[in-house]
């Protein structure tokens, strides 16, 4: 009554060809060049025990009018908020008196890319630190200022703005300090698990079918150099942590809290597997 | 018709999965044998009609979001992480796509990314409301059945 299992393997083999010559489900042979002198690494050699033999960010993925809006920092909205970070780094907070520039001086320099090696290890609470948590760190303990509550004050454009300091540099963290490779182990674990009801992993997307579209979205390998991006769809910049949680929202799991040692240890991870690759922030996309 | 009435009309009865009818099979008791389901899981047909609204809402199959149907052309997306439907009732018969719909991973294996439609072996965490619940009810199932075996070569 039924068909053999050769006909349907046959049948979903010619399916797969007909995929791979769909419309966009490549992503762009193209370089990144910001205002025309800034070369952006977009694609990279992967890091030795990487899954991909190549590292590719996700502005290769988007449409061509979204990467035009990223390579030209005018046309760029998330510039906007960086400038709003640059008029914080020197607005003076909290009971000590002091702005970050008080200590830090101009961010051009002593900022200058400390953003790619983000998240490191912060002894003082022996677990991963990242700006946005650093930039609390300074608010409490040198400022006597309070702590940014997730995505609300400062955080977003600030951590914004010392990102952009990075701009163009490779992302490189270090595994070494630290427990920073537990952690490591930890975020590929949860990398690697099947959330909610729809029973779906990061891998599952972003790295089993990376290159195919999912309804309107074109899957890319889920890099992290963009954040905060800005996001035409929200018209605003988006946090790193938002964008995990939305991701696993997306499974129909419940999803943990921003700054969880759960989503920390998935910063890590998920941070080394664009090793290479370029800060882009902030970075456009849809 | 008018599409878009019905379809608010469906995602107003989605989420009560109960399993009303008598005859209906209770997720955990679909016998699932060999890639096939032989019965119904009402006891009933399916509504071919529904079966394409159901396909194509984003909040009940989601089909489009990873398979291409070209008898819905007038969606605007549709996506290419499963194979494309086209003559899908011609491949399979409708006791295989039965089985393939409510739990894709007793027929293509546990690294399939397609999810179960109407099986309780979810991942991690589900959202503490849809704990217990199935992506869609034994009908809606049966509905998307009856309306996959209209797509012939
Ligand atoms: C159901 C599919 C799906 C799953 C599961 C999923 N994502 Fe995503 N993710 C997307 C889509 C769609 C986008 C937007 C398009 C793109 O950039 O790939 C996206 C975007 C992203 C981005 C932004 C990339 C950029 O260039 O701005 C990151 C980072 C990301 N995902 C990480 C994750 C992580 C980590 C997980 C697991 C916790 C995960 N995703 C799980 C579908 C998914
Ligand atoms: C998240 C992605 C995803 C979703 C959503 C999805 N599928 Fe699939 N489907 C797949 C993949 C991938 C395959 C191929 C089997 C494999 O290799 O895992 C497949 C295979 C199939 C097949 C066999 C096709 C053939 O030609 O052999 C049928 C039938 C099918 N799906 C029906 C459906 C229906 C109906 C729905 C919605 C109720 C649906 N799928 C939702 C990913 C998906």
């Amino acid at each position: 009554m039924f068909r053999t299992n050769l006909v349907r393997a046959a049948i979903l083999a010619s399916a797969a060809s007909i995929c791979v010559s769909s419309a966009n489900a490549d992503p762009v042979d193209q370089e990144l060049v910001i205002d025309g002198t800034l070369k952006i690494v977009t694609k990279t050699a992967a890091p030795e025990g990487h899954p991909f033999d190549e590292v590719l960010s996700g502005w290769l993925f988007r449409t061509e009018e979204t990467r035009a809006m990223e390579a030209d920092s005018f046309d760029n909205p998330g510039m906007l908020r960086v400038e709003e970070g640059e008029a914080l780094w020197s607005t003076v907070e909290g009971t000590a008196g002091k702005s970050c520039a008080s200590c830090h001086g101009d961010a051009a320099e002593s900022m200058k890319d400390v953003g790619a090696a983000y998240p490191k290890w912060d002894e003082a609470s022996k677990k991963p630190i990242n700006i946005e948590l650093q930039i609390n760190k300074c608010r409490t303990e040198q400022m006597g200022a309070e702590a940014y509550e997730f995505d609300k004050g400062g955080q977003k454009p600030l951590t914004a703005y010392i990102k952009n300091q990075s701009l163009g540099t490779p992302v490189a963290i270090d595994l070494k300090t630290g427990e920073m490779q537990k952690w490591w182990e930890m975020g590929k674990e949860t990398y690697y698990t099947r959330t909610g009801q729809l029973n779906l992993s990061c891998s599952n997307c972003h790295e089993d079918q990376m290159g195919k579209n999912i309804r309107a979205d074109h899957l890319s390998q889920g890099q992290v150099n963009g954040f905060p991006t800005y996001r035409l769809k929200q018209a605003d910049l988006v946090s790193l942590h938002n964008r995990f949680r939305g991701c696993i929202r997306d499974t129909r799991a419940e999803f943990p809290k921003a700054f969880s040692d759960e989503l920390m240890a998935l910063e890590v991870y998920v941070t080394w597997r664009g090793t290479g690759l370029s800060v882009e922030t902030p970075a456009v996309r849809q | 018709m008018n599409f878009g009435l019905k379809l608010a009309a469906i995602a107003a009865i989605v989420s009560s999965t109960s399993f009303a009818n008598a005859e209906t099979v209770a997720p955990d008791d679909v016998k699932l044998t060999d890639g096939v389901i032989a019965a119904s899981l009402t006891g009933e047909e399916g509504d071919p009609e529904e079966g394409a609204l159901i396909f194509a809402s984003k909040k009940l199959g989601n089909c489009l979001a990873c398979h291409a149907n070209t008898a819905m052309k007038d969606q605007l997306f549709h996506g290419d992480v499963g194979p494309p439907l086209d003559g899908v009732g011609s491949r399979w018969e409708a006791e295989e796509i039965r089985a393939i719909i409510v739990d894709s991973k007793a027929v293509f294996g546990d690294q399939t990314v397609m999810p179960g439609f109407y099986s309780l072996k979810v991942g991690l965490n589900p959202r503490k409301d849809l704990v217990g619940k199935t992506i869609l009810s034994a009908e809606q199932v049966e509905d998307v059945v009856a309306y996959l075996a209209t797509l012939k070569e």
